[in-house]
């Protein structure tokens, strides 16, 4: 059984963090997810940076250029974290957009994944047809989970069609925004989230965007089996690196 | 072959839909309706007329004499440049303002380079009354404060893209984001043949008037509807879409896609798509575009803001791959040079993306009885300082 389908199993919510590799220094991305496992994260989404991010608010863009600016590609990510599964057990899933993992090759992208032991994959800019027509043999010949996003527009029939080629876990987004550009949730996103919970899906939920605190934390788990935080972390590690992630994390995952 | 969209949205292996979950409902909404919109009778009709009355449609398909004679050929310029705003550009924001308005929206948003898209969709918002936010790069908006002015006099809000290099592709990422954030009551006016499916299509049938149009007017003056060539610049390809797209299925009529070299094409300053492109994705369309090789997109550079584009539509992709047009680059110099030509030769001031099409006379020959069109995609007041500094006026 693939990582990420062994945590969904464990009587406890989740929390996954999303970072940005390379950044803020080329070396950190080790340390990161180091650091991130020992102070109790559930789950790491590594971020291949991109040079044009559509989908990212301005945190995850600065954080983006900067690492790509630091020398940070698909290669030396790869090199980076090529002995990680000797240190790190939690599932590890690669977010990036859809161009810098066509141009270094879907299958090989997907060959070096298992060879480093990621669990799965988000492509926020690979639709689901694509997906479904194209790379899903390839992805699940290396044992990849790919991951899809759901938005409040989403209807009801792509919701289902996208569960039914899950094996993993549903990345439920809060609200129709790109990343970082709201906090907490409001009556029409706890509406939907329940309208999800209604819907019975056969993969457990994950929440992301608007996720930045305990306080958010807790709300989001309410009506999810976890939440990913990733801008407020990547404006933390801007502020105080990532030697010492204790501060941001340890508030959340005490009360889990 | 077929050079036109298929049903899944691709011209052979370009186009598709590479968009975020968030964008689907926005996209799919106009894919299900774009064609039955344009098909009826109503929206016909208004388009028709706003393009008669408003924008001052047909455009005149006028024989260059003098420089025929130069370049020992028959030259006709399509002068879109005549049209209302002065390019081409308005003919795909009047299609696309009356769809926002059939699709119910209440709020306009777009992208632009130099600001001519932009003030195309000022203006039909305008004349719509619908509010209308443009986002232009910084760097872009500094050095065209004419059509900033322009756009701010018809109402639009001009929003800053601070991000990336600051100029039309980092525009167009802003406009996405917004758009991401907004799915409900905007429509997205995106100004050339690019983008997710259905917008290369829906962009090229709205330009595709000028073909109509041409065809008309070459049996009228020439007892044939078809020319030997069809001549445009290529940025994004919207107005090279336009004057191809009637011709697309007619092997005898040559295609010519003039792309800008920028200062050279292997200087590491240039926007010469077809020739530094590799396959890849980009707002959301598979095509050809210029990239890393780890696949970051890279900054082109062309004199002219309008074809300072890293990628290329789909269409245009598909003709070059499929050699149905032939590609040609053309430098900043040859460029400036072309259009002081025909300033000079038949009194028109040309567009420095225009200028590059009539760039292409220098080096490639024809026969003096070919008849070769140039689509005189629009006006040069807005590169008057350009022009000026350049040479020195």
């Amino acid at each position: 059984m693939n990582r990420i389908q062994v945590k969904l199993q464990e009587d406890k919510k989740l929390l996954s963090i999303y970072f940005t590799a390379g950044y803020p220094r080329l070396n950190d991305t080790v340390r990161t997810i180091e650091n991130l496992e020992s102070n109790g994260v559930d789950m790491v989404e590594i971020g291949l940076p991109f040079s044009d991010p559509l989908a990212d608010g301005p945190t995850i863009q600065a954080s983006s250029t900067q690492a790509l600016h630091n020398g940070m590609n698909s290669s030396v990510l790869f090199d980076q974290l090529k002995d990680i599964r000797k240190t790190v057990t939690i599932p590890l899933i690669l977010m990036g957009y859809f161009n810098p993992i066509l141009q270094y090759g879907v299958e090989a992208f997907c060959q070096k994944c298992e060879e480093i032991g990621i669990d799965g994959l988000i492509i926020p800019d690979l639709p689901v047809e694509v997906y479904h027509e194209q790379y899903q043999t390839v992805f699940e010949q290396h044992g990849l989970l790919n991951i899809f996003l759901i938005t409040p527009q989403t209807s009801e029939k792509r919701i289902r069609y996208m569960d039914s080629i899950s094996k993993g876990f549903i990345y439920t987004v809060s609200s129709a925004s790109t990343t970082g550009s709201q906090i907490g949730f409001g009556k029409d996103q706890t509406n939907y989230f329940k309208r999800i919970i209604e819907m019975n899906l056969d993969n457990p939920q994950i929440i992301g965007f608007g996720i930045s605190n305990q306080e958010t934390f807790s709300q989001a788990t309410k009506y999810a089996k976890g939440a990913i935080i990733g801008s407020a972390f990547i404006k933390f590690v801007s502020e105080n690196g990532v030697n010492d992630l204790k501060q941001f994390i340890e508030p959340i995952v005490k009360k889990l | 072959m077929s050079y036109h969209v298929n049903e899944k949205g691709y011209y052979g292996q370009f186009g598709g839909a590479f968009i975020p979950e968030m964008l689907y409902p926005n996209i799919e909404e106009l894919r299900q309706n774009y064609l039955k919109v344009m098909a009826e009778p109503d929206f016909k009709k208004e388009f028709g007329q706003l393009l008669k009355n408003y924008v001052g449609r047909p455009t005149p398909l006028y024989f260059a004499k003098r420089l025929s004679e130069k370049y020992n050929t028959k030259i006709y310029l399509k002068r879109e440049d005549l049209c209302h705003t002065g390019a081409h550009k308005i003919n795909n924001t009047i299609g696309q303002i009356l769809m926002a308005k059939r699709l119910k929206k209440t709020r306009v948003i777009a992208e632009t380079g130099a600001g001519q898209h932009g003030v195309a969709t000022a203006t039909v918002c305008a004349l719509v009354g619908m509010e209308c936010v443009v986002y232009m790069g910084e760097v872009d908006i500094s050095r065209q404060a004419p059509n900033v002015a322009r756009m701010k006099m018809l109402g639009a809000e001009v929003r800053p893209a601070l991000s990336g290099s600051r100029t039309l592709k980092d525009a167009t990422n802003e406009a996405i984001r917004d758009w991401i954030n907004n799915p409900v009551n905007t429509h997205y006016i995106i100004g050339s043949a690019v983008g997710p499916h259905p917008y290369p299509d829906m962009v090229t049938r709205f330009q595709s008037v000028v073909s109509k149009e041409i065809r008309l007017q070459l049996k009228e003056v020439e007892g044939k509807e078809n020319p030997d060539y069809v001549v445009a610049c290529v940025g994004g390809g919207s107005n090279a879409a336009g004057a191809y797209y009637y011709y697309l299925n007619e092997p005898d009529v040559k295609l010519i896609a003039v792309e800008a070299a920028g200062k050279g094409i292997y200087t590491g300053e240039s926007a010469a798509t077809s020739v530094l492109g590799k396959e890849g994705v980009i707002h959301g369309s598979k095509t050809l575009l210029m990239q890393t090789t780890d696949g970051q997109i890279t900054e082109p550079y062309s004199i002219s803001a309008g074809l300072d584009y890293p990628g290329v539509g789909p269409m245009h992709a598909h003709l070059y791959k499929t050699k149905r047009a032939e590609f040609i680059s053309v430098t900043d110099d040859e460029a400036m040079k072309a259009g002081l030509e025909l300033s000079q030769l038949e009194g028109i001031i040309p567009a420095i993306e225009t200028s590059h099409a009539l760039a292409i006379f220098k080096d490639k020959k024809f026969k003096p009885e070919d008849v070769v069109i140039i689509s005189l995609s629009g006006r040069g007041d807005k590169d008057l300082n350009t022009y000026i500094d350049y040479f020195k006026l």
